[in-house]
């Protein structure tokens, strides 16, 4: 067994990627931020991107993101984080410059920033992560929280009357010319993690390739908000908001399968 | 007469609302009173702290930076206050969590081992409402009566339930600090 | 009394004055504003929205403010940035509007903790162009209470925008307090207001003026209605002034933190005042150059770098010497820090 062999004998199977800093992160037990941020960093590794890399951090719990991710980074203003990747991307083309962004700041507060950096082809990646909630802020009420979820904002459930319907992104980017590859995955069990894991690669590869814009949305868990211990938020997740929120490919385009 | 107290521990352990259930019971007793927390994201798994002050007179800084008294729920809350306390203050200490010793001369201490006898009384979530009456029975602030009557007046909808098991926390609470020979009873 | 957090009892006393409507967006440390009122303008029926951004809800303010009727809008100082562009269109169109801002730490996404640092931002003008918001500063949950009772009357009287500026503190701290009595809504809509012009002339509310000659005889009448402001509604309290040889001035928390500091410095004997302004616009400039007159020296504590110290210094002149002492970045200073600026420049004041 691996684990009688010697030291020297021993091999890696699992370690920590290159593109993760050797840190603990403020994340709640059970949150899949955390595996979210594995599998970008991941992605840089397996691409050789860790010297050209630049994530633009958005605000909400992912706001220290820059600590986290061992490449350059900066931190964007609530939902404006598409228009600085933007401003970024232009002056450094041959760059991988790509955000990270909760469903506040991408769905609500930065809803035009992110549709016109869709809109304009502008070939830089949205890494999504939707868990129907604020989670910094202690559990308001999301542009993407399902109808009748209870928030501290919808104390009496989400109404559709009073807070509307709820958003959902990748259908909305693509519908845009200038997206590229736009995807739902979700966190919930090990394949759609390895499933992710993938489309986040293609994503980055189709920035490189300079064929347009990019998001991978990812349905996530919030526990702490929620309410719930780990294993029931994934199986809220598999359960709740994958029916509402399909995953799937939403829009591919031919120039992305040649890659 | 005016009391400045801390309490601090993890967040989780109570330690807002034993601050609060004073303050109320301050506030029905006739006081003046002022509550303030620790407020974000450090909260999250950090120690969280709230800040009492309790007068006979209109008050003016809700902050203090020298505690009267403070009631730390463990370890790192008692490695922050143990040098801050004034001297001839008082020292509480969750001796379930904390074990090290006070260096401090000049220091009133009640040591009481609030987690293991609020897991007796039904739960550790208790902890904090022992804290309390282990205090009161200690530094007679307030009745110790008022801190039932507000925790009967105050308790959320959802744990009326735990009423009964809250009062018998207080009154053991208040029972181990008054059996124990501690200095510095006014 | 009741035992209330200063987020909410700012909240419930919007409500018991006749809040029609709210729009917000979260944001620590104001949230548990709009999550009080996510509970009870629900109950109540009234509308209640959290808006996608602060951007679209001072803009929703705008709109329910055309239509006369008691609204407002809370946030925090990166929040109130956004919302800039629709304050200064608000001021533009004289309508009646109440803000209320829990200042944080900044600049940028700083901190959540309380803050004082943005003074400049809401007494100059809160957004472009020349106005001055009136601006209130509570330094306790009661007087959160008063001064958003105090807002809307204000804000209406004058058509004017009123600003309840208050450091994070004051929004999480508890403490007893009186909420006002449950009034019951207007049924009325002023008569400037858009509602249909049924069996009147039209009504039109714009900020646009492109003749200069208009757009200066609009401005001078803004102007001359925040002369009348000026004389009018300056509020603050005074300690201790009579007999005082140094003179602490202090608003918000700090304001509250310093009269502790002021009752020790009397305690040892030395002849210290307290004056806390409670309007931030208008500044209580003439008892401040008043009391300038009789006192040796002045020492301004804030939480932030020296911003209400320039309208203390216009008030001043060359009456008194005027020193400063601040914290930033969402520290509090405490009252023995306050106590030892006192003593430090108070050998200076009596010399
Ligand atoms: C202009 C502005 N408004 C509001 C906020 C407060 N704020 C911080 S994070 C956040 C929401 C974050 O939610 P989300 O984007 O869903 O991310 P999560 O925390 O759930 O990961 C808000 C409203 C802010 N920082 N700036
Ligand atoms: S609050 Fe929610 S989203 Fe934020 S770290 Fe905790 S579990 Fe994750």
């Amino acid at each position: 067994m691996m684990r009688d062999a010697p030291i020297s004998d021993r091999v890696v199977v699992y370690e920590r990627p290159q593109a993760l800093a050797d840190i603990h992160t403020h994340y709640c037990p059970g949150c899949t931020h955390g595996i979210s941020h594995r599998l970008v960093a991941e992605a840089i590794d397996e691409l050789g991107l860790n010297d050209r890399a630049i994530i633009v951090a958005s605000v909400g719990c992912s706001v220290f993101s820059y600590n986290y991710f061992d490449i350059d980074a900066c931190e964007a203003a609530h939902g404006r984080a598409p228009a600085m990747a933007t401003g970024l991307k232009r002056v450094s083309p041959d760059r991988l410059v790509f955000t990270y962004q909760g469903d506040g700041d991408l769905a609500s507060i930065g809803t035009a920033e992110i549709i016109h950096a869709a809109a304009r082809g502008e070939p830089v990646t949205a890494v999504f992560v939707n868990n129907a909630i604020y989670g910094m802020t202690g559990g308001q009420m999301a542009p993407t929280s399902l109808p009748g979820q209870k928030t501290t904002s919808s104390p009496f459930g989400r109404s559709t009357d009073i807070a509307g319907f709820p958003i959902r992104m990748s259908e909305v980017l693509a519908e845009l010319d200038g997206s590229a590859y736009i995807v739902r995955r979700s966190l919930h069990n090990v394949k759609e993690i390895r499933r992710a894991k993938k489309a986040i690669k293609t994503a980055f590869k189709v920035q490189m390739a300079g064929l347009g814009f990019s998001m991978v949305e990812l349905l996530s868990t919030c526990p702490t908000n929620w309410g719930m211990s780990a294993s029931d938020a994934l199986t809220w997740v598999a359960d709740t908001m994958v029916p509402y929120y399909p995953l799937g490919d939403y829009r591919v385009i031919d120039a992305v399968k040649d890659l | 007469m005016q009391h400045e107290l801390i309490f601090s521990g993890f967040g989780g352990q109570g330690v807002m609302f034993a601050g609060q259930l004073l303050a109320y019971a301050a506030m029905d007793t006739g006081y003046h009173v002022t509550w303030i927390p620790s407020y974000g994201p450090e909260m999250r798994g950090g120690t969280a702290h709230c800040t009492v002050v309790i007068s006979d007179k209109p008050i003016g800084s809700p902050v203090v930076r020298r505690p009267q008294i403070a009631i730390v729920f463990n370890k790192p809350s008692f490695d922050k206050y143990e040098p801050l306390v004034r001297p001839g203050g008082l020292l509480v200490i969750n001796s379930s969590l904390v074990d090290d010793p006070v260096t401090r001369e000049r220091l009133d201490v009640l040591r009481i081992p609030a987690t293991q006898m609020a897991e007796q009384v039904g739960t550790p979530r208790l902890t904090n409402v022992v804290l309390l009456g282990a205090l009161l029975a200690e530094r007679p602030i307030l009745p110790v009566n008022a801190l039932c009557d507000a925790l009967d007046a105050h308790i959320p909808a959802h744990r009326r339930n735990l009423l009964p098991q809250n009062i018998e926390a207080v009154r053991r609470g208040a029972a181990y600090a008054g059996d124990f020979e501690t200095m510095g009873i006014p | 009394m009741e035992m209330l957090k200063g987020n909410v009892a700012i909240a419930e006393a919007a409500i018991r004055v006749g809040l029609e409507a709210y729009f917000g967006y979260p944001i620590t440390p104001q949230t548990e504003l709009l999550e009080h009122l996510s509970r009870r303008m629900v109950e109540l029926d009234r509308p209640f929205v959290q808006a996608e951004s602060e951007v679209a809800a001072i803009n929703m303010v705008y709109g329910a403010a055309c239509a006369g009727v008691r609204v407002m809008t809370s946030s925090s100082s990166p929040g109130i940035s956004l919302m800039q562009e629709g304050l200064s269109y608000i001021a533009g169109s004289d309508i009646p509007c109440v803000l209320v801002d829990i200042m944080r730490g900044g600049p940028g996404l700083g901190n959540i903790l309380p803050s004082q640092g943005d003074y400049f931002q809401i007494t100059r003008s809160a957004g472009h162009g020349d106005y001055r918001p009136i601006v209130l500063a509570p330094a306790s949950v009661q007087e959160a209470i008063d001064f958003t009772v105090l807002a809307f009357d204000l804000a209406e009287k004058y058509r004017h925008l009123v600003i309840v500026a208050a450091d994070g503190q004051i929004g999480q701290m508890m403490e007893p307090a009186e909420l006002p009595a449950m009034r019951p809504l207007r049924t009325a809509r002023p008569d400037w207001a858009l509602t249909g012009k049924a069996g009147r002339e039209k009504n039109v509310i714009t900020s646009i003026y492109l003749k200069g000659e208009e757009m200066e005889a609009y401005n001078q009448r803004v102007q001359a209605r925040i002369a009348t402001i000026r004389t009018a509604e300056q509020r603050w309290v005074e300690t201790d002034t009579e007999d005082a040889d140094l003179l602490v001035i202090g608003f918000g928390t700090a304001g509250r933190v310093a009269y502790s500091a002021v009752e020790e410095a009397r305690a040892k004997g030395l002849n210290v005042g307290l004056l806390r302004p409670q309007s931030l616009f208008p500044f209580p400039t003439e008892r401040i150059a008043e009391l300038a007159q009789q006192v040796s020296g002045i020492l301004v504590v804030e939480m932030n770098a020296g911003q209400m110290l320039e309208d203390v210094r216009l008030a001043v002149g060359t009456s008194a010497p005027v020193d400063f002492y601040g914290r930033m970045g969402g520290m509090v200073p405490m009252p023995d820090e306050i106590l030892t600026a006192i003593e430090d420049v108070y050998p200076v004041a009596i010399r």
